[in-house]
């Protein structure tokens, strides 16, 4: 057997059952991967459940900072009896299995391939805590132990990091340390040598920081000054709200009167936390919800209103799989066609897509200043694997010179010195952004009436055609106007040639980077396009005319960001060749680098006319 | 047209105390059919703001779908109005309260609006106690979708197309007073005199203020057999305690007996004074209040008036101890932490 011998780059695998405390352990172990200075991404792979299902926490380690999921897994720690063979066969050959002897493995676990590693790890901690809970908890940290040892981690960088998690608390510390020492001590008494993987202090991190997307886009909000906030509870997006409110809970008191600076509502539905958001957005404060797939489509008819209407609202939706209840924990990219054109009649939203935790709350952030800007919802589209799982990114910064641009609002004074009559819905400026006043305002001036109803120029109701054709057309302005407005793709051109070209977007890049990269090495340069934001700009149009074939990665089923660009710009047939993943896990590198082989491959034969999106995880 | 406006009116045509006529709060011209019970509601209403001498522009009007919401646009022209989407007034409403605390908020609603679709938002905004006035204008049918069924029509009551309704009706003011709104006032389109002071303590009341007025739609639900028209409620109006309303501003006379009125003060020094019928104490006590409502149903009346009061109510922002400057006043200097604290987040972190 050729044992898998790598440094800094290979996968661990761990199989848990959820609710058993193993995500703070698994959780632990990446941290200190990423303390030790090597590149990390961990990803929950959980279930729909409170208890008692199979969970997987998948850590990738990667010097090179390689950051989307690979596929396989080189390292598995099987603490689930329910999935003890599914585990036992996904290792890689020339990997390893450990799991927990206090039981023999059934028979039939026989490959020859894989190293096994036999830790009793309910025996190890039922010897040392009588406590019940203490056992569960324990029993996690005790593997952690054990793979700090056959990782050549060493004991001190996890004790380490035990100490700073419970520095408030540091009676909670010493039960974890022994625990930890237990597992060590075990490994390395009775597994010295049986492992060829190994964790290496680096700098490869330098000064980048591990953090969830949700976490970001709520600091995001935090900073651009959201004061109102109606929410529903759904995962994955849960968590914007949750943080958002624990931030604000710390910066958000007033010094003097210990009275809070912002208002949340936990809402009855969707559709009464998106109208708290319009509410507060007509009424000048900055306002947002979070929610998923299922709250989108609640949220349609709302979303129509604050369009035609023309209210500033942001909408931060991390999407899971769908449709209807779909896999509500795990991941896609597939809400792109509800939002986009979310609600009835001719509506467009702005989309924003972010890519890692910074542009979470970068995006979220200047969500604010666009929606008050273009006086329209803005909807970020995160997703769960980008929104709950943790990421390596660029630290988080704010100009402190940085001031909201709260768009075209008259104030009182304003009103006064405003000559001709003021209507609302008004084009003065001919960017298709009219002048918009706030309740309370000035006493006789400024005062109109917000209707879904059609409306002319001064606001009033009006089923005239023309006044209604009107209105509509200079909505197309202001779209055109946030053309302009919105963040620019990102243009990697590897292809001198300009043959082949590839468009991704959000949570897909890291692993599309890492595929082009390997392309890259096999001889298949191809440039590379991310989009950041709908509406698309005329650089999208241009990279999609200027190369031959324009590969379109993400993830979901029907290539909607295929569909959406096909009927946004002008494309030839056959130009664009959709490349996808829909199994609700992340988009894998491997996957990526397969469906083109296999497209570049039908193109020599074109009898292939269609590349199969149906991708079974290939290793 | 419901109603043609006099152009011209005398100088010295009452002023209030800003100094506003009541044209001031007056708002376009009705489009609803002529004899509409909104109609009257409207008038009441502009008359409520303009004698309570309430600044218009510090009012905002917001309602949902219907013949019943469409009203906002002709009343209170010089303040801020919200129509928005089919039953879901009061989450906006929500949102604008929470963005400004400071204003007065209005919602005008029909019975489809909140009885029906507006159902899940109605219970949930009298729940959260939202410092506001719900008004429904209650006709007991559909009235922009020419009249079908409504939730409030009662069951067993003849409707447009002749077959008795069919299922419970519900009673929106005893909902709201079990969803815990510490106002909840009935009344009826034609009876102003009971409707006007009705409004101004609604108005005056912190917190969510209930008012369900029955208001015959008189093209789809006026025929005499229907428990929302005209003369049905004419014969079987029963008025509960009466009351009459004391805006803060003048003295509290105390012409009737000890012993049969009671004084009430609300948040804002007003009083409302309660002849207490012999028979009957209810007002505030909800459990009561409920069982005055049932048992005037058996008799088949229409209880109206103040239904229920709980003057020291504390609203949604008194819970949730939003700041004093409403919230869509705070600027930068409150609302962003700043770099420095963004760095120490980074670092805690690593
Ligand atoms: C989502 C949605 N469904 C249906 C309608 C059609 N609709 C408009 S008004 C209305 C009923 C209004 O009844 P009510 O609230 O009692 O008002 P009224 O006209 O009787 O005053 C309906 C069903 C709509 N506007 N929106
Ligand atoms: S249809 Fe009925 S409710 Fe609507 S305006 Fe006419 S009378 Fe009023
Ligand atoms: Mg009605």
């Amino acid at each position: 057997m050729k044992r898998i011998e790598r440094t800094n780059d290979f996968v661990v695998r761990f199989a848990n059952v959820n609710g058993s405390g193993s995500a703070s352990a698994n959780n632990l172990f990446a941290k200190v991967v990423y303390r030790l200075g090597v590149p990390v991404s961990p990803k929950n792979v959980f279930p729909s459940n409170i208890q008692g299902l199979p969970t997987w926490y998948e850590v990738r380690i990667s010097d090179k900072g390689y950051l989307g999921r690979r596929g396989g897994a080189d390292f598995i720690i099987a603490v689930n009896g329910q999935t003890l063979r599914d585990d036992y066969d996904m290792v890689q050959p020339g990997g390893y299995f450990l799991y927990d002897s206090t039981r023999d493995l059934p028979p039939g676990f026989d490959r020859d391939d894989i190293t096994v590693i036999d830790i009793p790890l309910t025996q190890l901690c039922n010897d040392e805590f009588s406590d019940n809970r203490m056992r569960q908890l324990m029993k996690n940290i005790i593997y952690i132990g054990a793979i700090a040892y056959l990782l050549d981690i060493g004991l001190e960088p996890v004790s380490d990091s035990i100490t700073k998690q419970f520095a408030k608390k540091p009676k909670l510390a010493e039960p974890n340390i022994r625990a930890l020492e237990i597992g060590y001590q075990y490994a390395e008494k009775n597994h010295s040598d049986a492992c060829g993987l190994s964790i290496e202090p680096s700098t490869a991190v330098g000064d980048r920081i591990l953090i969830d997307g949700n976490s970001g886009a709520a600091l995001g909000a935090l900073f651009a000054g959201a004061t109102v906030v109606g929410w529903y509870p759904i995962t994955p997006s849960t968590s914007v709200v949750e943080a958002f409110e624990r931030f604000a809970s710390r910066y958000r008191i007033d010094p003097e009167t210990g009275k809070k600076n912002y208002a949340a509502i936990q809402a009855e539905d969707e559709l009464a936390a998106i109208g708290i958001g319009i509410g507060a957005g007509w009424n000048g404060a900055r306002a947002f919800t979070a929610t998923s797939g299922p709250g989108i489509s609640l949220m349609s008819e709302f979303l129509g209103l604050a369009y035609f209407t023309e209210i500033p609202v942001v909408l931060i939706n991390v999407q899971r799989s769908g449709p209807s209840t779909g896999m509500p924990t795990r991941t896609q990219q597939s809400d792109l066609l509800a939002c986009a054109y979310a609600s009835h009649g001719d509506t467009r939203n702005v989309l924003l897509f972010p890519s890692d935790p910074l542009e979470c709350f970068e995006m979220t952030a200047d969500a604010f200043d666009l929606a008050d800007r273009l006086q329209t919802p803005v909807i970020v589209m995160s997703d769960l694997d980008l929104g709950m799982n943790d990421h390596l990114c660029a630290p988080f910064s704010w100009d402190d010179q940085r001031r909201y641009d709260r768009g075209k609002v008259l104030s009182g004074e304003e009103l006064d010195k405003i000559e001709k009559k003021w209507g609302r819905y008004l084009d003065i400026d001919k960017d298709g952004i009219c002048y918009r006043t706030l309740p309370g305002a000035h006493p006789e001036k400024g005062a109109y009436t917000t209707r879904g109803t059609s409306h002319n120029e001064y606001a009033a109701y009006t089923e005239g055609s023309a006044a209604y054709e009107r209105s509509m057309n200079r909505l197309m302005i202001k779209w055109e106007t946030a053309r302009r407005l919105v963040p620019m793709p990102e243009i990697d051109i590897r292809d001198k040639n300009k043959k082949l070209g590839a468009l991704y977007f959000g949570s897909t890049a890291a692993s599309a980077v890492e595929a082009l990269d390997r392309l890259e090495e096999s001889g298949i340069p191809i440039s590379s396009m991310r989009v950041r934001a709908f509406p698309f700009q005329p650089e999208i149009f241009d990279f999609i005319a200027g190369h031959e074939l324009v590969f379109v990665i993400e993830q979901n089923r029907d290539s909607q960001m295929e569909i959406l660009l096909a009927g946004e710009c002008q494309v030839a047939p056959g130009k664009m060749v959709r490349v996808t993943n829909f199994n609700g896990l992340a988009i894998t590198a491997r996957m990526i680098t397969n469906q083109v082989h296999t497209a570049l491959l039908a193109k020599e034969k074109p009898f292939i006319s269609q590349i199969s999106a149906v991708q079974k995880e290939t290793s | 047209m419901s109603y043609v406006r006099p152009t011209f009116r005398h100088p010295d045509s009452q002023k209030n105390k800003l100094g506003y006529s009541r044209k001031a709060y007056e708002g376009a011209i009705s489009t609803l059919c002529a004899g509409c019970g909104h109609d009257s509601i409207v008038s009441s209403i502009i008359t409520a703001f303009f004698e309570m001498s309430i600044e218009p522009h510090k009012v905002v009007k917001l309602s949902g779908i219907g013949c019943s919401s469409k009203t906002p646009a002709y009343f209170l022209g010089r303040s801020h109005g919200f129509n928005s989407v089919h039953g879901r007034m009061p989450s906006v409403a929500t949102g604008a309260n929470m963005a400004n605390k400071d204003l007065v908020y209005l919602g005008v609603s029909g019975d489809g609006d909140t009885a029906s679709i507006g159902m899940g938002q109605f219970a949930h905004v009298v729940r959260r106690n939202l410092n506001m006035i719900y008004v429904v204008m209650n006709n007991g049918c559909y009235g922009l979708t020419k009249g079908q069924d409504s939730a409030t029509a009662d069951k067993g009551s003849k409707s447009r197309k002749g077959a008795p309704v069919s299922f419970e009706s519900i009673d929106l003011c005893e909902l709201a007073i079990l969803m815990g709104a510490d106002f909840v006032g009935r009344g009826f389109s034609g009876d102003k005199k009971q409707l006007l002071p009705m409004l101004k303590a609604a108005i005056s009341h912190k917190g969510m203020a209930f008012v369900d007025v029955i208001s015959p739609c008189v093209t789809f639900n006026n025929a005499p057999t229907s428990t929302k028209s005209y003369s049905w409620v004419r014969d079987h109006m029963e008025a509960t305690s009466t009351f009459d309303f004391i805006p803060m501003q003048q003295e509290i006379l105390t012409e009737y007996d000890h012993g049969s009125s009671i004084p009430v003060p609300l948040h804002d020094g007003s009083i409302i004074t309660l002849h207490k019928r012999e028979d009957k104490e209810v007002i505030t006590n909800k459990k009561d209040a409920i069982a005055s409502l049932e048992e005037a149903k058996v008799k088949d009346h229409i209880l109206t008036g103040i239904l229920y009061l709980k003057p020291d109510s504390e609203d949604f922002h008194d819970i949730n101890q939003t700041t004093d400057t409403p919230l869509s006043q705070l600027t930068e200097k409150e609302l962003c932490p700043g770099n420095e604290v963004l760095q120490a987040f980074n670092e805690s972190l690593r």
